[in-house]
């Protein structure tokens, strides 16, 4: 007979370590995979992988700048997370923002000045963000509304009325795609700093970790919005408006979200289409969730990821292999994480029948 | 000991849930055909013991026989081929099915899946024992005793011939607990073995052929229920003669004025059903008042309708700051009440579950009243943190340090926590609710003289309490609630244990005074 | 003017993929796991029986002597072998393991697209073929092969007899799967098992084993759509991510049918439909309106689920456990 009972508490140590053990071994059994398959010994698989992400200090720099998007997502989805609030709607909520920015750039990109369009920008695409995790916040304040499935859902309309507008902003004509946008102009466009045209995003999302690590941590929103996920009959006990803080809260996860679209749309892609998201929506709950809803934590396992992605990237292109191989990894790296945190929760026991029934 | 083989026998029971040790090598007999009282305070271990013999819990060590045989219960299914049912206290119903689809849940009936076949059998065990059930009801639809009688039919129909009943009466009107006995003894006649967990000595006395009695997760020993007194199942149960010497200090008259005026106060649930009903009273300044009642009377409703935390259909509730100045609390929240400066403490029933965070430190469980505190958007931790370190010392809180988890700590600990800081706001008002519910002797007396010590500074203290000793030592006045009408107030020094028990099984008693 | 008698079979065709979708998520939800990496497994599904599909037809000198019986049932097993695979690595997670379900959901999907986009872009690289793409048109033209009478029936057989046998296999399955929820002891116990594990742990119904086989059957159904879409809807043309987001209109058809699989029936076929008004309604050239039609089933979709939860009915909630672990001795 197997019993399975909680452990008391794991020290910190033991369990970063067999945290780091499994990332370990998961990279291992990648690596015996990928050599399974493109018949390479598994060294220089590594190899080839460190070579993708850090080949050259533009592959180093471009890897920094996804980093910092994916970052920027897991890290608006946390605050709700936080509450026990599954907002799945990460991709969505980017999208918004997203076409909320792309929509200032062709609108207004030849009447207002630079500097004033990226502020309408920022306020636009932090809105719209809002508005689509407010949504389904709402409803679920009001009406207990299932928000896993609701903010779900609402990727699909937005990624929807991304592409109605793809078409509608369509340039050239005919193309499927808006191309970029202000090419000549450039209005709209996040400026370059230090000759860098990576440094802002990070720069600006290196802030909004810590800025978010201090809202969750020390502010007294941060700590209602905790408590809230906790326990929401100890919140209104203590006279938190519970319906408030769940609206509050997803403004915040969707605003940050929106800026992310942003930060897409006039800081790295300068264009708009319903896969300017590239999944980042999901792939952050996976980041957050790694993370224990930790921002600091999460840098790391964002890092994670995006490694993998570009590393097996790199062996995909250097051996003529589809592209897609990075995901096979990262889902393999996941499920072994996720399968640990088990081990990290529980302890097994076990126990002969005969024993269990002698057992004096 | 009777001389024939006992139908069950549990012997050297252990079992622990992490640090608390639930049960202790027990040992008892179940014999046939008998109806044994399983007898024992709150967190004594009784339905803990007889859940490894349901299947819901495995022991971590002794061994169980069946009709002298020794055997495994590793599952509630392996429970059903001993011929065990178990009627839980928390009703194990699906809401969205009927009951017949309850009923048959998890059967294997030969001639296929039939619930016309089943409804008819229903019936005829209904009409067998006067039950009174349709079959075709959902769950989400019945009252609280339909719900425990699809329970016991459920049992039934499988063919039991082992009930045990966990505390079955306490969400019983006395009526239907008439009714519920008359069954057993029926079940009785039939063969039937009956264990009913409680840890009311009326119903012991009323039903059972033999009680054994648990303490404190040991078995203490057991007693034939006619040659038994009160007296004696009383000290087994609580451990020695239940004078507690409980201080009682004589409230000061000269300073004495009414803090909490409720009138005609009546709360209904959302469903509509009535938890309180026209309820009157005061409460004055320097003194403890009592409510007692059995559970779920309308405890929980009123001390949230006073704290600001549950919807009123009618009343009201003043709060009385001085000679002139009265406020009304109805329709208030709790931030509102602050803001008025009233200072209005509450210790729920549910210490992990509404009074404290279970995952958050003692720190920052120290700032759930007082985080709002101070003109920053951020919170401020260093008092919070000073309060913790001194409730920790103060209370002897046994904690590795004030940045440990409050679920890690034992329920005594957790309760002074929250007592601690619910003192700590100086309050003028102070609620209780099953204060010193699974604490142990010393823990209990620590927080009585807590109260003792509020009401010395002029706090109107309200205790709820489900132990009449505690009551009638501790208290100044109690006013005890049945069905959600208040049955009487009596004076704590005059009153009797017997008075106060009377009133809390009838309505309108006693005189209020 | 609008041609039903073309659009109906072509709507249909577009709702089986997202009816084996539904029904499979239907049955996997029913025992209270909400398994979010159906998306996936509707790909592992559909490139299992692609790569089983692709050997077989590579093993043949000429593809038109392909055995009608050996071309079927070497793709279905291989998809039915992978979709089952992905079960159980979704219910060792999460049942055995307790993981969340979300994020092994999710993770789920990352892994099931990835691994058919890079089976369906490397699977010529991997083999050696000398082949420009996929396209195993012998398979297809089995799992194509329509009822006798189809042609010859006029409106009748375009509407009811035009399509290949696994269409039938979705409507039969659909309804097989209403019966054994509904009328069946069997359902019974799987619907206290996603309601209630508690209660039903208590009856004496084994948690563990009725969420790996309800999950295990739904995710075997579901990488049936994959199947169906590749062989029978594209021709037996693999192109990467052109399955796009049926998954998860499948999981929206869960919602907007209240959790049951006969009413996935129309309900996938009029969400097949909506993906392809577009086609049938004369807007001109404007191609934008078609997107704001694609986007229909999700906001009708959305407005069911906020309709449910507002009436507030017991009967239309999703399964009360629903995304929980369960563990017996927690406390």
């Amino acid at each position: 007979m197997i019993h399975v009972a909680k452990r008391k508490e794991m020290p910190l140590a033991q369990s970063l370590g067999i945290r780091v053990g499994v990332i370990a071994l998961a990279l291992v059994v990648c690596g015996v995979i990928t050599a399974f398959v493109t018949g390479l010994n598994p060294i220089d698989v590594y190899g080839t992988m460190f070579q993708g992400s850090f080949g050259s200090p533009r592959k180093v720099w471009i890897l920094l700048q996804e980093v910092a998007l994916l970052l920027c997502v897991s890290l608006a989805l946390t605050p709700a997370f936080r509450m026990k609030f599954w907002n799945l709607g990460g991709e969505g909520q980017v999208l918004a923002g997203g076409l909320a920015s792309a929509a200032c750039m062709i609108l207004l990109g030849d009447s207002l000045p630079g500097a004033v369009l990226i502020l309408v920008m920022l306020v636009a695409s932090l809105a719209a963000g809002a508005l689509w995790a407010a949504i389904p916040a709402f409803f679920k304040a009001v009406f207990n509304t299932n928000e896993t499935l609701f903010t779900l859902m609402m990727n699909y309309v937005a990624t929807q009325l991304v592409a109605y507008f793809v078409i509608v902003w369509e340039n050239p004509k005919g193309s499927g795609t808006i191309g970029v946008i202000n090419q000549s102009s450039e209005a709209g466009w996040l400026p370059v700093i230090g000759g860098n045209k990576y440094l802002l995003i990070v720069i600006l999302v290196a802030l909004l970790t810590a800025g978010m690590y201090v809202y969750l941590n020390y502010s007294k929103q941060g700590y209602e919005l905790s408590v809230v996920g906790e326990s929401p009959s100890t919140a209104r006990y203590v006279g938190i408006k519970v319906d408030k803080v769940i609206v509050r809260t997803l403004i915040i996860s969707g605003a940050v979200c929106g800026f992310a679209g942003m930060l897409l749309v006039g800081g790295s892609a300068h264009t708009l289409s319903t896969s300017i998201a590239a999944g980042r929506g999901f792939t952050a709950v996976m980041v957050a969730w790694l993370a224990k809803f930790n921002p600091a934590i999460m840098v790391g396992s964002s890092f994670l990821l995006e490694f993998m992605g570009y590393g097996a990237g790199e062996i995909a292109t250097t051996y003529g292999l589809n592209a897609s191989f990075g995901d096979i990894l990262t889902g393999i790296i996941l499920f072994f994480i996720i399968g640990t945190e088990f081990f990290i929760t529980y302890r097994v026991v076990f126990q002969k029948k005969e024993e269990a029934a002698s057992n004096v | 000991m009777q001389g024939t083989q006992p139908a069950i026998s549990m012997r050297d029971i252990s079992k622990s849930f992490g640090r608390i040790q639930a049960n202790s090598r027990v040992s008892l007999d179940i014999n046939r055909g008998e109806i044994l009282a399983l007898l024992g305070e709150n967190g004594s271990g009784k339905t803990t013991l007889m859940n490894m013999l349901s299947g819901i819990y495995f022991p971590d060590s002794g061994h169980i026989e069946i009709d002298g045989k020794p055997v495994t219960i590793g599952s509630p299914k392996d429970a059903f081929t001993y011929g065990i049912g178990m009627i839980h206290q928390h009703f194990k119903l699906v809401n969205v099915f009927t009951a017949t689809e309850n009923i048959v849940l998890g059967l294997k009936e030969p001639g296929g899946y039939d619930l016309a076949a089943a409804t008819k059998r229903i019936e005829q065990i209904c009409q067998t024992y006067g039950f009174d059930v349709d079959p075709n009801q959902k769950v989400y639809d019945m009252s609280v005793s339909q719900k425990q009688t699809v329970e016991i039919v459920k049992v039934l129909y499988r063919g039991a011939e082992i009930l045990i009943l966990d505390e079955p009466t306490a969400v019983l009107t006395p009526q239907e607990t008439d009714k519920l006995f008359a069954v057993l003894r029926n079940m009785r006649e039939d063969g039937k073995t009956v264990v009913i967990i409680t840890h009311k000595l009326n119903e012991v006395k009323d039903i059972s052929d033999r009680v054994v009695v648990l303490r404190k997760g040991e078995y203490v020993g057991e007693l034939i229920t006619a040659e038994a007194s009160t007296e004696e199942m009383t000290n087994m149960m609580v451990g020695r003669q239940v004078t507690l010497n409980i201080d009682r200090p004589d409230p000061e008259m000269k300073y004495r004025m009414e803090r909490i005026r409720v009138r005609n106060l009546t709360v209904k649930t959302r469903d509509g059903v009535t938890k309180l009903d026209d309820v009157s009273f005061s409460a004055y300044t320097g003194e403890i008042l009592g409510i007692a009642g059995i559970s779920g009377s309308g405890q929980k409703e009123l001390l949230e309708a006073i704290a600001g935390l549950q919807p009123v259909e009618n009343g009201s509730i003043e709060y009385q700051v001085d000679d002139d100045q009265v406020e009304q609390l109805i329709g208030m929240d709790p931030i509102k009440i602050a803001g008025m400066g009233v200072v209005l403490s509450f210790v729920p029933e549910d210490r992990l579950g509404m009074g404290l965070v279970g995952s958050m430190d003692l720190t920052d469980n120290m700032m759930l009243r007082s985080f709002r505190n101070g003109p920053t958007p951020f919170t401020d931790r260093k008092e919070p943190k000073h309060l913790a370190e001194l409730v920790v010392d103060e209370l002897k809180v046994e904690t590795p340090g004030v940045d440990t988890e409050v679920r890690r700590l034992s329920g005594g600990n957790v309760q002074k926590v929250l007592v601690g800081r619910e003192i700590a706001a100086a309050p003028t008002v102070l609620l209780s609710a099953y204060a010193v519910r699974g604490l142990d002797v010393n823990s209990s007396y620590m927080i009585y003289d807590l109260l003792n010590r509020q009401k010395g500074n002029g706090v109107a203290v309200i205790y709820v309490g489900e132990d009449l000793d505690v009551l009638l030592e501790l208290c100044d006045r109690i006013l005890v609630l049945c069905g959600g009408k208040v049955s009487g107030i009596v004076d704590g020094r005059t009153t009797t244990k017997n008075e106060v028990g009377l009133m809390m099984t009838r309505l309108g008693g006693g005189e209020a005074q | 003017m609008f041609d039903l008698i073309a659009f109906i079979p072509r709507a249909v065709a577009q709702g089986i993929p997202l009816l084996f979708g539904s029904t499979g998520e239907i049955i996997t939800e029913k025992s209270g796991n909400l398994n979010l990496g159906i998306p996936g497994v509707m790909y592992v599904g559909g490139i299992c029986g692609v790569i089983g599909s692709f050997l077989y037809e590579r093993s043949l000198a000429d593809t038109s002597q392909i055995n009608p019986a050996l071309g079927i049932l070497i793709p279905l097993l291989c998809c039915i072998l992978g979709s089952l695979l992905m079960g159980l690595i979704y219910c060792f997670l999460t049942v055995t393991l307790r993981a969340n379900q979300n994020v092994t959901g999710l993770a789920m999907t990352t892994f099931g697209v990835g691994f058919g986009n890079f089976f369906g872009g490397s699977l010529m690289k991997l083999t050696g073929a000398d082949i420009p793409s996929i396209s195993l048109t012998a398979t297809s033209g089995l799992f194509r092969t329509t009822l006798p009478f189809a042609g010859s029936t006029g409106w009748f057989g375009q509407i009811f007899l035009s399509y290949g046998f696994l269409a039938y296999v979705a409507i039969i399955i659909a309804l097989g799967a209403s019966f054994v929820l509904n009328r069946t002891r069997v359902g019974l116990q799987l619907r206290a098992v996603g309601e209630d594990p508690a209660t039903a742990d208590a009856a004496g119904i084994s948690i563990t084993r009725y969420k790996y086989v309800a999950t295990c059957v739904g995710c075997v159904i579901a990488g049936l759509g994959g199947l169906y879409f590749v062989m029978d809807y594209a021709n037996g043309v693999w192109s990467n991510d052109a399955f796009g987001d049926r998954g998860w209109l499948a999981i929206a058809l869960v919602i907007f049918t209240v959790w049951r699989p006969s009413t996935s029936i129309p309900a996938s076929i009029l969400f097949g439909g909506l993906y392809i008004l577009h086609l049938f309604i004369p807007t001109g050239t404007d191609l934008a309106v078609k997107e704001l039609y694609k986007m229909l089933p999700y906001v009708v979709t959305i407005v069911v689920l906020v309709l449910t939860s507002m009436r507030n009915k017991r009967e239309n909630q999703p399964p009360e456990s629903l995304g929980l672990p369960y563990f017996r001795e927690d406390r």
